[in-house]
């Protein structure tokens, strides 16, 4: 039973508030791996916070979690006054337009949301906020924040306390010009917010949420052996809870029998012949696309007797994740022929992995960022990027690859220099990489 | 084969080759330069016991000599630039100098020599010639500070540009030796490009590039000399240690020889491509930038930092990342094959229009606004979404919105609907020659109409918030720091 979790997980949350309250230290540092309630604890702290008489600001990263916190927030906390605080030309999203009244002002001045308990806005609006301070201080995705971004907002929490709240297993951010001139300085401003601040305080408590709530029980162990092999995580829930069943049976096919092991065991790898191909490798794009299509037509019903859902799974709770936008337009492409769309494939999601983070599906698809190349270059090893793709579903994950992934591993030689003062990152993405593959059965 | 129609750096009437070796095994211990502004008159300068700091440094006197009067020469003329909302009126230098390198290991030697010699002082225990640290931090501001910002031409690396320019059928690594790579692009006569350039890998025809020698040569040549130099030396006798010199001179010249006439003939390469639009506006910064650089030493700035604080480094960040947006969208505003690699990578498509909507509007508020309808016939894979933002080299003002991809009825292609949405003037209806028209080539890319973010008030260094360390410490030298193992 998960009561005995559920109540763990608490304990985590009220050790985070009682450090943040207490105002013992400048900072706390909340880990959470892959949907472990962090926008939960996000909303709840926000709520406990505000209710001190003194106001909040919560930096997110992009528009869409900024949005996606207000309507959480609005529901959560309807008697707190919530402030939009928003780029010149956004304009309010339709499903947040009902919640627009006196307790959810937008503007694009601070001044104007002088009577919010709590203001909200992407760390790039925060960056260009000139004055006013806050008392407290959500830092929301912070793994995904650069130092940078963080030093142009810090000023507005200088004397106040803030939490940062993160996945540390996911996509670093990253520099459009080469930062090694930085490399191992507490000052690289290419790094992430919490790499600067842990590096410059060293004694801010770190706080880790225990327990994956969206990652089924066979998925758990993966991803936290392969990508948080020092700390360690649970599913929430248990192996029975969940289900994945066909209401048509297999042919027999290859991708039948691949949609049939993910289904049992809730992974599957689907592979495809060796060979060196160019990016939008035509065979694996159209796997990915078939694939999503008789998971389709074959009608999967997802069951979540914790979570109290029988559910039909549609395409849109279905994503395809690949490494670069052209594969996922060549995916897009295929999904969009005229007998798929009938069918209403155009409704699966298909993105990179920058941009499926923060997301959840009941099934996932993933192109193998490694198969048909005949390098592996750092953009491709990134464990973010393998962490990502394959830690977005509820029940079952399947992977689309070519022969020969682990023989690349071997044979592709380690070129990135060793630098004086860079953390060694564990685990690195060779390694991340083959317990995957191992753990797949993939060669 | 080339990448670039047109030369997407500048190259100077008179640029200064400088082809540095340095010592296997020592940081920043050189070895010897090859240096000058003319082909035919190259200025040897060697360290004849490079472990030598006496030496090492005289050497840095020696080639300080060399590179000031080129600095100086180009400071002497400037033009007056009229004030503008940021900035008074100011004198800029009409001229700014140029070191041109074989590599990008040359630019990092060159940088650890800047390092290296910015901040010796001429007293305490190891005093140095005053022009030591001078070329320290002109060393340090070519090196460091303009060479890795994006567009700037005052240091190049000569690899780095050719590759830039052109595509080999070698890997990025070996394009980093330059022999090889010039081989591909400007082939002997009567070779192959691919013959040239194996050729080209034999150290015993063809002598590395620097900063590093040959292995071979180090302990087969350079090693003998240096010791028989410093068995000269410790017999004090003179006119063995003027021969050994010769020699060693002789041998590090050979050594240097054949890259300083490669390097030549990189730059004859170069300049046989036509400058790019954007080439002059480019080097007018550089040329501030340097006019700047300068005056802050004539009114007694302090040399470069050691380590950049918090702040400063976000600072530099944000302006590497602005002059790599700038010199990328101006690299595919004037270079059609620039262009044809976003075009590959679905980032841009080009085609023909085949309609016009021009009298569109729409009505917002009380208002109505012009938003004229193009139709775009590409052969191109066009795999934007509807919604994204594009704009074109030929109007890069003007923003477009896309409004829907369709298979072209022709059969082959795709039709473009995009929508105009500025750049057409105030008015209500669009102004003249603001609308494309119908028969018209035009490309569109997404990164073109990007907007170049407000870049965001950070604070002062003295208010560096706590998360990034607080204020910095004031730096105050300290005696212990001139102590080291001299001999």
């Amino acid at each position: 039973m998960s009561t005995g979790r559920s109540a763990e997980a608490r304990a985590v949350i009220e050790a985070v508030a009682e450090d943040l309250l207490s105002r013992a230290h400048r900072g706390v540092i909340v880990d959470s791996p892959p949907g472990a309630g962090k926008s939960t604890l996000v909303v709840e702290l926000s709520g406990r916070l505000a209710a001190t008489g003194e106001r909040v600001m919560i930096v997110a990263q992009t528009n869409e979690q900024v949005d996606d916190l207000v309507s959480r927030l609005a529901t959560a906390h309807p008697t707190v006054i919530l402030g939009r605080l928003t780029a010149g030309d956004y304009e309010v999203p339709e499903r947040l337009a009902p919640l627009r009244g006196p307790n959810l002002a937008f503007s694009s001045k601070l001044p104007e949301l002088a009577a919010a308990g709590i203001v909200l806005a992407t760390a790039a609006k925060w960056a260009l906020v000139k004055e006013g301070e806050f008392p407290w201080a959500i830092l929301d995705e912070a793994y995904q924040m650069r130092s940078d971004g963080l030093l142009a907002v810090a000023p507005r929490f200088a004397d106040g306390t803030a939490l940062f709240v993160g996945d540390p297993g996911q996509l670093d951010p990253f520099a459009t010009v080469d930062t090694d001139a930085w490399a191992g300085s507490p000052w690289d401003p290419s790094d992430s917010a919490v790499a600067v601040v842990r590096a410059h305080n060293p004694h801010l408590p770190v706080h880790r949420l225990p327990y994956s709530w969206r990652l089924p029980a066979t998925a758990a162990p993966l991803v936290a052996k392969a990508f948080y092999p020092f700390t360690p995580f649970d599913a929430g829930s248990d192996l029975e809870d969940r289900s994945l069943t066909f209401s048509a049976p297999g042919g027999g096919s290859p991708l039948d029998d691949a949609l049939d092991i993910a289904a049992d065991e809730g992974w599957a790898w689907h592979g495809l012949p060796a060979a060196h191909t160019i990016r939008t490798d035509a065979e694996a794009v159209e796997a990915c696309a078939a694939l999503a299509d008789r998971l389709v037509r074959r009608q999967a019903t997802a069951v979540d007797t914790a979570a109290g859902y029988q559910r039909t799974v549609t395409p849109d709770r279905i994503a395809i994740g690949t490494a670069h936008r052209d594969q996922a337009a060549a995916v897009r492409a295929a999904l969009a022929r005229p007998d798929r769309a009938n069918r209403g494939l155009t409704d699966v999601t298909v993105d990179t992995a920058n941009r499926l983070q923060g997301r959840e599906y009941d099934v996932t698809i993933v192109l193998h960022p490694l198969s048909g190349r005949r390098d592996a270059t750092a953009f491709h090893l990134e464990t973010g990027r393998l962490c990502v793709l394959l830690s977005r579903h509820r029940h079952a994950c399947i992977v689309v690859g070519r022969a020969g992934i682990a023989d690349l591993l071997d044979a592709h030689p380690h070129a990135e220099p060793v630098r004086l003062g860079v953390a060694v990152k564990f685990p690195d993405g060779w390694a991340a990489h083959q317990a995957v593959l191992a753990h797949l059965g993939a060669s | 084969m080339p990448i670039a129609a047109v030369r997407h750096v500048h190259v100077s009437d008179e640029p200064l080759v400088l082809i540095p070796l340095m010592q296997a095994g020592e940081a920043a211990a050189p070895l010897a330069v090859m240096a000058g502004t003319a082909r035919e008159d190259p200025k040897l300068l060697i360290v004849a016991q490079p472990r030598n700091r006496d030496q090492r440094f005289d050497f840095l006197t020696a080639l300080a000599e060399l590179l000031v009067p080129y600095i100086l020469a180009r400071r002497s003329h400037t033009e007056t630039v009229e004030a503008t909302k940021n900035r008074e009126e100011w004198d800029r230098c009409t001229d700014a100098p140029q070191l041109i390198l074989p590599n990008p290991g040359g630019v990092e030697a060159l940088r650890l020599l800047g390092r290296s010699a910015r901040f010796r002082t001429v007293d305490g225990p190891y005093p140095v010639d005053a022009r030591v640290p001078l070329l320290g931090r002109y060393l340090t501001w070519f090196a460091d500070d303009r060479a890795p910002m994006p567009g700037s031409s005052v240091c190049l690396a000569l690899t780095s540009v050719l590759g830039q320019h052109w595509a080999t059928g070698q890997s990025a690594l070996e394009d980093q030796h330059l022999p090889a790579l010039l081989s591909w692009i400007d082939p002997p006569r009567g070779m192959t490009g691919a013959e040239a350039a194996l050729r080209a890998e034999d150290p015993d025809l063809v002598p590395p590039a620097g900063p590093s020698t040959d292995p071979a040569f180090d302990t087969g040549v350079l090693a003998p000399l240096v010791r028989a130099q410093e068995e000269a030396r410790a017999a004090e006798d003179l006119r063995a240690v003027t021969k050994a010199e010769e020699e060693l001179r002789i041998a590090l010249a050979a050594q240097l020889e054949p890259t300083w006439q490669t390097v030549w003939r990189g730059i004859d390469v170069l300049r046989s491509l036509p400058a790019a639009a954007s080439d002059q506006l480019r080097w007018q910064v550089d040329r501030g930038r340097f006019t700047d650089f300068m005056t802050g030493i004539e009114e007694g700035a302090p040399p470069q930092a050691k380590r950049p604080s918090a702040v400063a480094a976000a600072r530099r960040l944000a302006d590497l990342e602005s002059a790599q947006q700038s010199y990328d969208r101006s690299q595919a505003i004037d270079d059609p094959l620039v262009l044809a690699r976003y075009r590959v990578g679905g980032e841009a498509f080009a085609g023909r229009i085949t309609f016009v909507d021009a009298e569109r509007q729409e009505i917002k508020g009380k208002r109505a606004w012009p938003r004229p309808l193009v139709v775009l016939h590409t052969e191109d894979e066009v795999i934007l979404r509807p919604g994204v933002k594009l704009a074109s080299p030929a109007r890069v003002a003007q923003t477009v919105r896309l409004r829907a991809v369709r298979p072209s009825p022709s059969g082959s292609g795709s039709e473009v609907e995009l929508e105009l949405q500025s750049g057409m003037g105030r008015g209500k209806t669009p102004e003249e020659g603001s609308v494309p028209l119908v028969g018209e080539e035009r490309c569109y890319a997404t990164f073109l109409a990007e907007q170049r973010g407000t870049r965001p008030d950070l604070p002062e260094a003295e208010q560096t918030p706590w998360t990034h360390g607080g204020p910095p410490w004031p730096y105050v030298p300290r005696a212990e720091e001139q102590a080291e193992t001299w001999e």
